[in-house]
């Protein structure tokens, strides 16, 4: 079998104002069920090997994490490598209960965002308020990054990373790199 | 442009992570339903100047549907609330009619 | 003559010239400068023509309101039409060219107009040009738009970027002036996050302008202050060049920063359209002055007066030598002392007044030796291109001279509006303030935000307080109340600013000059600068029985241009009411629309424009396509190959190419755009029934079946196969545009009606590539690549498995949509690329051709398989489509069953498919209309059919067409007429829908 491909190759651009460059390939596993439900909990933990992260929030360790989706969903992060083994785990844990675990980290791409511009240029196609006040580290945010669906996260202060479909990578890699051409910093947050 | 809560997920957000699709608390009428009946479910809408339940999804978000309660000549929220009832909850009501004392649901 | 004085200018960088061109002419200024003050500065008053008239105009005012000084700016991608002198600002090397006009300023062949002024009054446009019609395009068209209109549209692409920038905050204070300052370090001091926004360049506002102290220093210095202050809070973010646009529901107001007009040349977007979302919104956007309606108020040379004192005190610039201020009130006393203090000379104040004692202004004016003219006014101004003096009449009477007094410019004012606009955008209410003359908002009636509580307050003169004591204490009470209202507390002892109170006598309400003016006097006497339009105007409307001011607006264009009015809109609505006998209150103010100030179209789309217009959706593939000629074609966001193009071939050819390859070899499609929905849960069987017409509860695991998805209106809105994976799971294939509607028409039911179901559906669209392998060939290519068996018996048709092909895993469907011996295989997408080179690979010996979306049409349409889109346009339900077989009579419910038991949809007159074959064998032209025997009630031909499809086979080497036909599958064999566009008939037979092996042979070897 061949080595998996991202969608963008891991490209990435730094003549702007800020760093941006595809993290990939990732793995990524939806989980949905009853986030109430011990077994499920455990199963996740285990996949993600971090905690349950509260509503809106992520919890990452390096490649692995968790991020919470929905009321009833969550997304667990691995190595691309592991996405497999571990979706099969989940299901199996989760067998016989009303939950669906499925891979799709072939379905999505991620994109790091990096400086000390990066809420500027985050805040040009996100209408969410992004002030260090409002949005820190350890939230996760679901929302549109122009036109498309996205989600974003900060796994640190000037470090953002973000979700997408894999259709629509090129989209969103040319939205960030107008958004940080030179010349177009804010200064707003940055 | 509206700013909605949405009450699955938390988030407040602008009108544009979120798709407006009609009145709420629609009955269902299938196979076996009168002619009225049935034009009524699939056509007949409420169109109010003021108090409306209307069904939204926050679709730039968590996905999910949700009801909201507003006023469609002021644009006012009263609230948010699960899509999961076939009735506005209690609290809604209660706020719907401490802000319009002569609101009257079946006119 | 207009010139630089030898001293002041506040805002003037003296040490830095700046040059510049007007009309090719090289002109000097400074940094610093406005483009109106270096025009004037040159001596150039006159800047433009008008819009009907084609008169000369001049500059009338110093900011956003003015209505003359329009220009284009700039060349090629850095073309600007309409860009007003007065806000904007100088740099070196800027070209500007004055507007509307032929073949010169100076001279100008559309001035003839003016002598034709009786045959133009209001309405001309609905009076003069209703007949003959064909006129319309020849004659009369031509001509408006030669001799109407203002700048030329831009003919190149726009060179420069834009942007958008979403912002949140407590507090967002628009306008810089004293108010807007201070409202914004109230609700900083208590605590709010605070975003002051300023459409100049410059902090203060005109306080600095007018005089007057503050806090016991000059307003400069208490500006600075207040400034410094600002600039070292956290909690507060200050921006220049950005103005307030517009105010929207919920607190959403867009701001309009402009980067880079003042420096075109350096790197970085050009403009940014803020999105801000304010809790509250402080409007400190200050007032305008009115212009007087005395005959002759056009003439260049005649400017507000405040504008007039801006040009001296901030640039150093007069407006002429000799100025006549005609006023009706104390401010504009200010002006003549400016003048007198500049050196310049002023000959008479006309006050339109009687006052029973001077004040302060008044006195002041006089110890200068002002002669000062009480109950007096202008009758009319005299030149043309330029002032060349005033005749004077008494305010009273009719317009009898009593004198003329030379001189070459006039400063008028008619008192001040506060700016209501932003207040009045979302539904702020206006209140008649009779003793200031002019509307001031409601503070009962703010726009309303989401909690129903109001979300604007304005503060200082857009209060409708025009001292400056007065403005700093409104302002500082805007901000401590905005800030209570939001729950943050100002510290103790926290007081407004003191300024010197000035003691100014009432004004005189002036809307004609002089009171009683004749109709001659009047037919010069200008409301609307840009738009051309008088008090005869006005007057001529309501005498024509327009009683509304929003329809009177339209009919004589009054506040319809761009300044929408700034300057002529409370003057008009006066003379609206006096003409009508009425007062003012009664007959109100038209509508303030966002946004306050023209904004750049391109600053709206914001980032959106090349290649990030609209999302392009790329499947795993596209690269690839993309280097072997693949031809797009859009398919709702997604571009998919329509045909890949070789050397020296023409589309057509491709595609003929690939069909028959593809029948008698082997082709390959990308359809990986293809939706994939897995649904899983004990109920998803259940759930599958309601959705679909056909039966999927009782469909084997390892088997797959063909489905069709109608709304509850009974109407088709997709189809694809759906496969069993296991007990409780199926996987849904949908239409490439309905993966992600189908999707959410999934969710929708779920979680808004059978909440009560255990379902999940998860959207695996993207997750795979998915390649068709089609044609004779398919089964050898997939045995070369070896893995899994994939013969007749282990893998039978509509049978699905997973296994692994040349090393990949995959899930292998043997499904058919092209009636050939057909396998498509899901492959992870990251893995896509490589396993359709492998493909190539194996296929190679094997004539494998990669084929298009047109070929995957022809192939289907041969074999009568129907197209979502083509055979249905959401109007098409699947009986019309002949597909009974697919609507299940087991189930008592689905979704679209009952509509379909309505009466129109059981009627047997509805159009059904059917094949067509045209007689000669050419090709029905698409959506081709069937005519019938008769007419209808408008006389037209009837019409008894539609085509849907319609290509060339390249198999059957003849146009082959489905449609749908009244009473079609009864009239087999008969042949019916479809009138082109291009003048021909074509006729076709009816026939079976299915062209090509009809038994399905080669699909099931």
């Amino acid at each position: 079998m061949s080595d998996p491909v991202s969608a963008l190759k891991n490209a990435s651009d730094s003549t702007g104002i800020v760093q941006i460059s595809e993290v990939g390939p990732a793995g990524m596993i939806t989980l949905r069920g009853d986030l109430a439900d011990k077994a499920l909990i455990k199963a996740a933990v285990a996949a993600g090997g971090v905690n349950l992260p509260e509503q809106r929030r992520i919890n990452t360790e390096g490649d692995r994490g968790m991020a919470w989706m929905s009321p009833d969903e969550l997304l667990i992060l691995c190595p691309y490598a592991e996405a497999k083994d571990r979706t099969a785990d989940l299901a199996a844990a989760v067998a016989g209960q009303f939950a669906l675990a499925v891979n799709v980290s072939d379905a999505r791409v991620v994109f790091e965002l990096k400086g000390p511009h990066a809420r500027d240029v985050m805040a040009k196609l996100a209408p969410v308020d992004l002030h260090p006040s409002a949005f820190t580290p350890g939230m996760f945010r679901r929302t549109r990054l122009a036109q498309v669906a996205a989600a974003l996260w900060m796994p640190q202060e000037d470090c953002f990373r973000i979700v997408c479909f894999r259709s629509v990578a090129q989209y969103v890699f040319d939205l960030l790199n107008v958004s940080a051409m030179p010349g177009s910093e804010v200064n707003y947050y940055g | 442009m509206l700013n909605i809560h949405c009450p699955n997920c938390g988030v407040t957000a602008e009108e544009t992570e979120f798709h407006a699709h009609g009145e709420a608390h629609l009955t269902r009428f299938g196979p076996g339903a009168s002619d009225d009946d049935f034009e009524s479910y699939l056509f007949m809408r409420a169109n109010p100047k003021g108090v409306h339940f209307e069904r939204w999804r926050h679709q730039n978000g968590c996905g999910k549907w949700f009801h909201m309660a507003r006023c469609t000549m002021t644009l006012e929220i009263f609230g948010t609330y699960s899509a999961q009832t076939t009735e506005p909850p209690q609290d809604i009501l209660d706020r719907i009619r401490a802000r319009r004392p002569d609101w009257n649901p079946h006119p | 003559m207009s010139t630089r004085l030898a001293n002041g200018g506040r805002l003037l960088n003296t040490d830095r010239p700046l040059n510049f061109t007007f009309n090719g002419k090289q002109m000097r200024g400074y940094a610093g400068d406005t483009l109106a003050s270096a025009l004037l500065a040159n001596g150039q008053m006159m800047v433009g023509r008008s819009f009907k008239y084609h008169r000369p105009r001049g500059l009338v005012a110093s900011g956003a309101e003015e209505p003359n000084g329009l220009v284009n700016l700039g060349s090629e991608g850095k073309f600007e039409p309409n860009a007003r002198v007065t806000t904007t600002e100088l740099f070196e090397g800027l070209k500007a060219e004055s507007q509307n006009h032929w073949p010169s300023l100076e001279f100008d062949v559309g001035a003839i107009n003016a002598k034709l002024s009786r045959f133009l009054p209001a309405g001309f446009y609905y009076k003069m040009f209703m007949y003959p019609q064909a006129a319309w395009k020849h004659v009369y068209e031509p001509i408006i738009r030669k001799s109407a209109g203002l700048g030329k549209a831009p003919q190149a692409r726009d060179d420069d970027t834009y942007e958008h920038f979403y912002a949140f905050c407590d507090v967002l204070v628009i306008g810089g002036g004293v108010a807007g300052l201070t409202a914004a370090r109230t609700a900083a001091r208590a605590g709010a996050q605070v975003m002051l926004v300023e459409q100049t360049e410059h902090w203060g506002g005109r306080a600095p302008v007018d005089g007057g102290s503050i806090d016991g220093k000059p307003v400069d210095n208490f500006v600075e202050e207040i400034l410094s202050e600002l600039k070292s809070l956290d909690n507060v973010q200050l921006r220049t060049r950005t103005m307030g646009a517009g105010v929207y529901d919920h607190g959403y107001v867009t701001c309009y920063e402009r980067l880079r007009d003042h420096a075109p040349d350096t790197p970085g977007p050009r403009h940014r359209l803020w999105r801000v979302r304010a809790a509250h919104v402080v409007t400190a956007t200050g007032a305008l002055e009115r212009p007087l309606s005395f005959a002759g108020n056009d003439i260049p040379g005649v400017m507000l007066a405040s504008a007039m004192r801006d040009y001296v005190v901030n640039y150093g610039v007069s407006t002429g030598d000799r100025t006549v201020v005609v006023t009706n009130n104390d401010n504009a006393y200010l002006t003549a002392i400016s003048l007198k203090h500049a050196g310049l000379d002023v000959p008479a104040i006309l006050d339109t007044r009687a006052l029973p004692q001077d004040s302060e202004l008044v006195a002041q004016a006089r110890a200068l030796g002002i002669r000062i003219l009480m109950g007096h006014a202008i009758s009319s101004v005299k030149g043309t291109k330029r002032v060349t003096g005033v005749a004077i009449c008494s305010q009273a009477g009719e317009g009898a001279v009593l004198e003329e007094i030379p001189c070459d410019a006039v400063a008028m004012s008619g008192g001040w509006s506060p700016v209501v606009h932003l207040w009045s955008h979302c539904g702020g209410k206006l209140v008649w303030n009779a003793e200031k003359a002019c509307f001031s908002p409601d503070v009962d009636n703010p726009p309303k935000g989401a909690d129903g509580m109001g979300f604007v307050t304005t503060a200082g003169s857009a209060s409708g307080v025009f001292a400056l004591d007065d403005v700093l204490c409104d302002a500082h009470a805007a901000g401590d109340g905005v800030a209570t209202t939001l729950d943050f507390k100002l510290p103790k002892g926290d007081s407004a600013p003191k300024a010197t109170r000035r003691e100014e006598a009432p004004l005189m309400p002036v809307w004609m000059m002089p009171q009683g003016a004749s109709v001659k006097l009047r037919e010069k006497a200008w409301l609307d600068y840009q738009n051309d339009v008088k008090v005869s105007d006005v007057r001529l409307a309501a005498q024509e029985g327009f009683v509304s001011v929003e329809h009177t607006k339209r009919y004589t264009t009054l506040g319809m241009a761009t300044d929408q009015g700034k300057l002529s809109n409370i003057n008009g609505l006066a003379t609206l009411a006096g003409a009508l006998d009425t007062d003012i209150p009664s007959v109100g103010t038209t509508t303030f629309r966002p946004p306050y100030h023209p904004i750049a179209m391109a600053a709206i789309g914001g980032e959106a424009r090349g290649d990030v217009f609209q999302p392009i959706r790329r499947t795993p593939l596209h690269n690839w396509h993309e280097a072997n000629g693949a031809e797009f074609e859009p398919v709702g966001q997604w571009r998919r190959p329509y045909a890949f193009k070789r050397a020296g071939e023409s589309t057509h050819d491709a595609v003929m190419r690939e069909v028959k390859n593809t029948r008698e070899k082997l082709g390959l499609l990308d359809a990986s755009t293809l939706g994939k929905l897995l649904v899983k849960g004990p109920d998803a069987g259940r759930f599958l029934d309601m959705l679909y017409t056909n039966m999927m509860s009782t469909l084997k695991p390892g088997k797959c079946r063909y489905g069709l998805m109608c709304s509850e209106n009974g109407f088709l809105i997709d189809d694809g196969v759906v496969a069993r994976i296991d007990e409780d799971t199926w996987l849904c294939h949908t239409t490439t545009g309905g993966a992600d509607s189908i999707h959410a028409h999934m969710e929708e039911w779920l979680q808004t009606e059978w909440w009560d179901w255990k379902v999940h559906v998860a959207n695996l669209t993207e997750q795979y590539a998915q390649v068709a392998v089609v044609g004779p060939n398919a089964r050898t290519a997939l045995e070369n690549l070896g893995g899994m068996d994939v013969s007749r018996e282990a893998l039978g048709f509509m049978e699905w498995t997973d296994g692994t092909l040349g090393g990949f895993p995959v899930r292998v469907y043997r499904i058919s949509f092209s009636g050939e011996l057909s396998y498509e295989i899901a492959v992870e997408a990251s893995h896509g690329q490589a396993f359709w080179d492998a493909l190539m690979a194996v296929g190679a010996d094997l004539g494998v051709m990669p084929y298009g979306t047109e070929c995957l049409h022809i192939l289907r349409a041969e074999k009568g398989f129907i197209m979502i889109g083509d055979e249905t346009d959401g109007t098409v339900i699947p009986q019309d489509l002949g597909l009974h077989w697919a609507l299940s009579k087991k189930k008592d419910d689905y979704l679209g069953k009952r509509a379909q038991a309505r009466s129109h949809m059981a009627d047997p007159n509805r159009w059904k498919l059917v094949g067509l074959e045209t007689v000669d064998g050419s090709t029905l032209p698409d959506g081709a209309y069937a005519v019938g025997a008769g007419t209808n009630e408008n006389g037209q031909r009837n019409m008894i059919g539609r085509v849907t499809s319609t290509y060339h086979s390249p198999t059957l080497d003849r146009g082959i067409a489905m449609g749908l036909v009244l009473h079609g599958p009864d009239r087999m064999g008969e042949v019916i007429d479809f009138p082109g566009t291009d003048g021909k008939t074509y006729q076709a037979r009816i026939v079976d829908p299915v062209f090509y092996d009809k038994e399905g042979e080669k699909q099931n070897v």
